[in-house]
């Protein structure tokens, strides 16, 4: 089985470590094909950005897809931009603080949760990826969250004092997806 | 073997250590930047060195220098960034000076633009500078094969006392993918490396001892020179790279190398499930070029080739059309100017030839 990942947002948002996290955490605790590619370019902060994660069991042909099965869109031009890619069936996961604009799609799921706003309210708002990496783990279940926090801890060692923080971002995140699931 | 998770130009990069590169010069251009950039870094923690030169003209010409004296040694950079070396190259090819440059392609021509492409096959293959020599050059699929490729180019160039490149591209170059690194080479064993080169290279030889002479061409002597350089051409038939995949019983067979190789390899899997009879050739060798695996196949059977690449014009066709000869009618499949080659447009270009 093959699962298409496309992050998209503006530039400083995070969406390229949302991104790797997720792979790196694939790469390291499964023996799945992983692929991690970002958009690049003249991007900075303010701009757009965007990343292509693949997971499959088979091996992967082109890390960029014309069509996914995941879609995390933290921006309103992101959502007008590849909705049309999001295959039916296919799950929507949106940042409901900055995107308000109508899905018109009846054949997919989505998730809408306010990262920016908890961001906000956790006193840093930088963590919005990682609350969505959460509820994108907790929604689909692609990978154990133990695994993921792990991950987190290895790759923002650099910044220790800030591992704490994103954890209990990612759990908010992780709680969020798990109960919508129940919920559908 | 435990795998980690790298990005395509880093892991050359790390590769290239690990092998005894310890001389790298380069100046900065997408989709290349990260090889310097960890190189940079890595290189004075084993004792080598990072120059970022004024130039590319400048960065290859150290290279040049460094790797006159048997120091393993390395450039990299993008497309138009890789003309510019061109004449460094050519030299280092006629005074037969082992070295390893990297191309991650973009899209040309001129300075094209900064996403990934494959429209430097015939300089890579067919003319990387003056005077029609040649070398061996690899074309990566995966980050694994960009690693191993790498590894290996520094022990070729070495047995052949002549320039190898790496031709890979920015979708390569760019996506992180697991790879398990080659083995770490000891100080020991780089030492000796060097040392191996004792003979010919500029050194500084006792008085008791051969006088090395290392020229680029001369006032005379040169066409025993090409003479010389067109029997190591030859002898690298053993050296083809190919891999063939389903290809004992396919009626289309796909041909395309690195980064549309493996998009046309997912698609060929995607085929077979629906019962197509389709396969791949994909050179991982571009030159040598395996055309022996056109010559096989059993043309009462192969309807069709499909060429797929990122350049247009096509270019890897001009070498198939050699291997094929007029046996089967040759399709391509075509994007260019650093558009990506899709899986679906593969799919849908070879079920025609059905």
């Amino acid at each position: 089985m093959e699962r298409n990942l496309l992050v998209a947002g503006f530039g400083g948002q995070g969406v390229m470590l949302l991104g790797k996290l997720l792979s790196n955490c694939a790469c390291e605790n499964t023996d799945k094909n992983v692929t991690f590619f970002p958009s690049y370019g003249a991007e900075q902060r303010g701009g757009t950005a965007n990343c292509y994660v693949v997971i499959s069991d088979d091996m992967i042909g082109a890390p960029v897809s014309d069509s996914m099965e995941d879609l995390i869109v933290m921006n309103e031009p992101s959502l007008r931009r590849f909705l049309g890619k999001l295959k039916p069936g296919g799950n929507l996961f949106v940042n409901s603080s900055i995107v308000h604009g109508s899905i018109e799609r009846e054949d997919i799921h989505v998730v809408e949760v306010p990262v920016t706003e908890m961001a906000l309210e956790m006193g840093n708002a930088k963590v919005l990826n990682l609350i969505m990496l959460g509820v994108y783990v907790g929604y689909t279940q692609i990978l154990p969250p133990e695994l993921l926090l792990e991950t987190i801890e290895k790759k923002l060692g650099k910044k220790a004092q800030l591992i704490p923080l994103n954890k209990e971002a990612f759990r908010k995140g992780l709680e969020i997806g798990e109960k919508t699931r129940k919920q559908e | 073997m435990k795998r980690v998770f790298m990005k395509g130009c880093e892991a050359i990069a790390e590769a290239a250590i690990r092998s005894g590169c310890r001389f790298f010069a380069g100046y900065p251009i997408t989709p290349q930047n990260e090889i310097p950039e960890y190189l940079a870094r890595r290189m004075p923690e084993v004792g080598g060195n990072f120059v970022q030169g004024e130039s590319e003209v400048a960065s290859v010409n150290m290279v040049y220098g460094a790797a006159q004296t048997g120091t393993r040694a390395m450039t990299s950079s993008s497309s138009c960034g890789i003309s510019l070396k061109s004449e460094g190259i050519s030299f280092m090819a006629s005074a037969r000076i082992p070295m390893v440059y990297v191309n991650v392609s973009r899209g040309g021509p001129g300075i094209g633009s900064i996403q990934p492409s494959q429209q430097d096959y015939f300089q890579a293959t067919k003319a990387s500078g003056n005077g029609g020599f040649r070398m061996m050059v690899f074309a990566p699929a995966t980050v694994q094969e960009a690693v191993d490729m790498t590894y290996a180019a520094f022990d070729y160039a070495q047995r052949d006392r002549n320039p190898v490149l790496i031709l890979t591209d920015g979708v390569v170059g760019t996506m992180m993918e697991p790879v398990v690194l080659p083995p770490m080479r000891s100080e020991e064993e780089v030492r000796k490396l060097k040392e191996a080169h004792h003979k010919w290279a500029f050194v500084g030889h006792r008085e008791d001892e051969e006088r090395a002479l290392i020229l680029p061409g001369g006032w005379s002597g040169q066409e025993e020179r090409c003479i010389r350089n067109a029997e190591l051409y030859e002898s690298w038939e053993k050296d083809i790279q190919v891999e063939e995949y389903l290809i004992e019983d396919a009626q289309v067979v796909i041909t395309a190398f690195g980064i549309s190789g493996r998009v046309s390899k997912s698609a060929v899997n995607l085929m077979r499930k629906e019962g197509y009879k389709v396969g791949l050739i994909r050179p991982k060798t571009v030159s040598p070029f395996p055309y022996d695996s056109f010559e096989r196949l059993d043309y009462s059977r192969v309807k069709a080739i499909l060429d797929v690449e990122m350049s247009i014009p096509a270019q890897l066709v001009y070498d198939v059309k050699l291997g094929v000869k007029d046996r089967a009618l040759i399709a391509t499949c075509l994007r260019s100017g650093g558009e990506l080659i899709t899986r679906e447009a593969v799919i849908q270009a070879a079920k025609a030839l059905f």
